[in-house]
């Protein structure tokens, strides 16, 4: 049996990151997420790596872009508020075609908010939180171990596509202890870097920039990146589906939302109501083509956020008015039971059915 | 015949885009001789601004870096952190230093971060169109204080070097002027000195150089000069201010 150690989220994040080989971690404190630069602080010099606390997260950001010029591999993590002064530094890094990973424990907002656990990021980080038109590829882990094990992936993604990695976890996750099995076994390539700002030693100058004045150039440039998205789109969709095959109702949610709602589907099962969960676990590229499925085999959808209605456009999206799309949905720092999601979908297979959907299935 | 003057290696052949009589065009000469000199650019990273010098990842010979407005110095420290044995320098205007990049600057000066830093202080934004820079004198006028700068709506001009130079950090600070050959000379001994500090692995070394914009001063080459001498030497008192 693997050894396990118990531990937090934020903790997992950095054996995950250090599994990664990271070379270099810059942040600044921001609750809940102060753990992670916390035990960087230590880790990244017993691995020969660079930590250093920035001056704010604007200063991270951009010595994430710096060292990722230089070919290294870099991340930076903070919290909701923290993100939104990242945003300037992250176009710039989608824009240079620079990979690097960021890590947001979503607390809620807006404003200073709470320190408590929120999903109200999903905007900022899925639908470009800064200027013009970039996709951050987003892993949303539901568990301690998949902090863990989602960081060698986030690192992988990002060098793939040239393209930031983000990991998008909430205050709940962060702080929660459960046991993680650190295996280390990861089997990821490695990427030459021959666009690298090291030196122009033997080779023309290397120049990462992201200013192109002349139309057709940052047109083509847009192009490109478009065309990665739409290869990450087909190849990189990660989900979970759990007890969908005959449901007529379907609960979406990521992350610690999604836990609870694995256990409302097991509490309507018990009273005989056909219920399901599909778990987002890359939030971009969202589970779209599945979802679309779904919706013309005559299922209904129940998007459940700690949130005011984030994600769910993007479930409204995928199923585009195929079938019927609910939203239950608490902020604040408020955390959505299961005895109140139970109660909606109580109701929701209760009330008339909107959509038939092209094939009934189940009973009506 | 025996060839006595020829553009340094650490240039690419792109010609400069700079208005006429502007030092930027010098200046970047200047550095590039110092690369030269030095004999390491197949081993530093440039990092520059956002305003005139924005093109300056065109013009060097070096691999560059294209940092967000005022954000060279986390960007150089980024790169430095992870590349120790680079040669890691900024090259920053008045408002990307001493306006919207005054925190990434004072951290970077106050680490003691080993990169070098020029500092090019001219008193306006000149890409914009003249507005109102952190070092534009009082009285001065520009396109956002367009009867001159007063105290009552616009505080004072800033010193970086007298400012950065109150910190334990930094290893060498130099302001100079360019406006006559001796001061031409006095440059470029500054940013060689700055980065031989790095090279040396002293730490945070900045040159400040009083530059002179005579599209936005609305003045020929030479009138500008003498401006810089009349007006911004007064206030800017060129000179060492930290030399360790």
């Amino acid at each position: 049996m693997a050894k396990r150690t118990l531990m937090k989220g934020n903790e997992a994040i950095c054996y995950g990151a250090v599994a990664a080989h990271c070379d270099a971690f810059f942040g600044y404190p921001i609750t809940p997420q102060n753990e992670i630069p916390e035990k960087m602080s230590v880790l990244m010099p017993q691995n020969g790596g660079v930590f250093l606390q920035a001056e704010s997260e604007v200063s991270a950001i951009n010595m994430v872009y710096g060292a990722a010029s230089a070919g290294k591999r870099a991340m930076t993590s903070s919290s909701s508020p923290g993100i939104s002064l990242k945003q300037e530094g992250i176009s710039y890094i989608a824009a240079c075609e620079l990979p690097c990973v960021i890590v947001n424990v979503q607390r809620g907002g807006p404003g200073l908010g709470t320190i408590l656990a929120g999903q109200a990021d999903y905007f900022q980080m899925i639908k470009g939180g800064g200027h013009g038109d970039y996709k951050i590829i987003t892993l949303a882990p539901w568990s301690v171990q998949e902090c863990y094990e989602f960081m060698p992936l986030a690192f992988d993604l990002a060098d793939k596509y040239r393209n930031p990695a983000a990991i998008l976890m909430d205050a709940i996750l962060g702080q929660m202890i459960e046991a993680a099995d650190l295996h280390g076994n990861f089997h990821y390539p490695t990427y030459d870097k021959p666009w690298a700002t090291t030196g122009a030693k033997g080779r023309a100058h290397n120049v990462v920039n992201s200013l192109w004045i002349d139309p057709p150039v940052l047109e083509a440039l847009n192009q490109r990146l478009q065309e990665r998205y739409r290869a990450a789109e087909r190849d990189e969709v990660r989900y979970a589906e759990y007890r969908t095959d005959d449901a007529e109702l379907i609960l979406v949610a990521y992350g610690t939302t999604a836990r609870i709602c694995r256990t409302v589907v097991d509490l309507a099962r018990e009273e005989g109501l056909k219920v399901g969960l599909l778990r987002p676990i890359t939030l971009y590229p969202f589970p779209t083509p599945r979802l679309a499925q779904l919706a013309t085999a005559g299922t209904r959808f129940l998007a459940v956020e700690m949130s005011c209605g984030q994600m769910v456009e993007d479930v409204r999206l995928a199923v585009n008015g195929a079938a019927e799309v609910a939203f239950h949905g608490r902020t604040g720092g408020a955390v959505p039971t299961p005895a109140e999601i139970l109660d909606r979908v109580r109701e929701l297979l209760a009330s008339p059915r909107l959509y038939a959907g092209s094939e009934q299935r189940g009973s009506a | 015949m025996e060839k006595v003057f020829e553009r340094p290696r650490s240039l690419t052949d792109l010609e400069f885009s700079y208005c006429p009589g502007c030092a930027h065009s010098i200046i970047h000469r200047m550095i590039a001789e110092v690369i030269d000199e030095l004999g390491i650019v197949e081993s530093c990273v440039g990092v520059c601004p956002v305003g005139c010098a924005v093109f300056m990842y065109d013009y060097m010979a070096c691999d560059m870096i294209e940092a967000a407005h005022g954000r060279a110095p986390a960007v150089a420290t980024g790169v430095k952190r992870v590349l120790p044995d680079t040669i890691v320098w900024t090259y920053q205007g008045d408002g990307d230093l001493a306006s919207i990049g005054t925190a990434e600057i004072v951290h970077a000066a106050a680490r003691g971060e080993n990169i070098s830093v020029v500092f090019i202080n001219n008193a306006t934004y000149g890409m914009t169109g003249g507005q109102m820079a952190p070092t534009t004198l009082l009285g001065q006028k520009s396109t956002t204080c367009p009867t001159g700068r007063t105290v009552a709506a616009n505080g004072y001009p800033i010193r970086v070097c007298e400012l950065l130079a109150a910190l334990d950090g930094p290893s060498y600070i130099e302001r100079v002027a360019p406006t006559s050959p001796a001061g031409l000379v006095k440059t470029k001994k500054a940013i060689k000195r700055a980065f031989e500090t790095q090279i040396a692995g002293k730490g945070f070394s900045l040159v400040e150089v009083l530059s002179n914009c005579p599209t936005q001063l609305r003045m020929s080459p030479i009138d500008s000069l003498k401006w810089v001498d009349e007006n911004m030497v007064p206030v800017y008192p060129p000179g060492v201010f930290v030399d360790k």
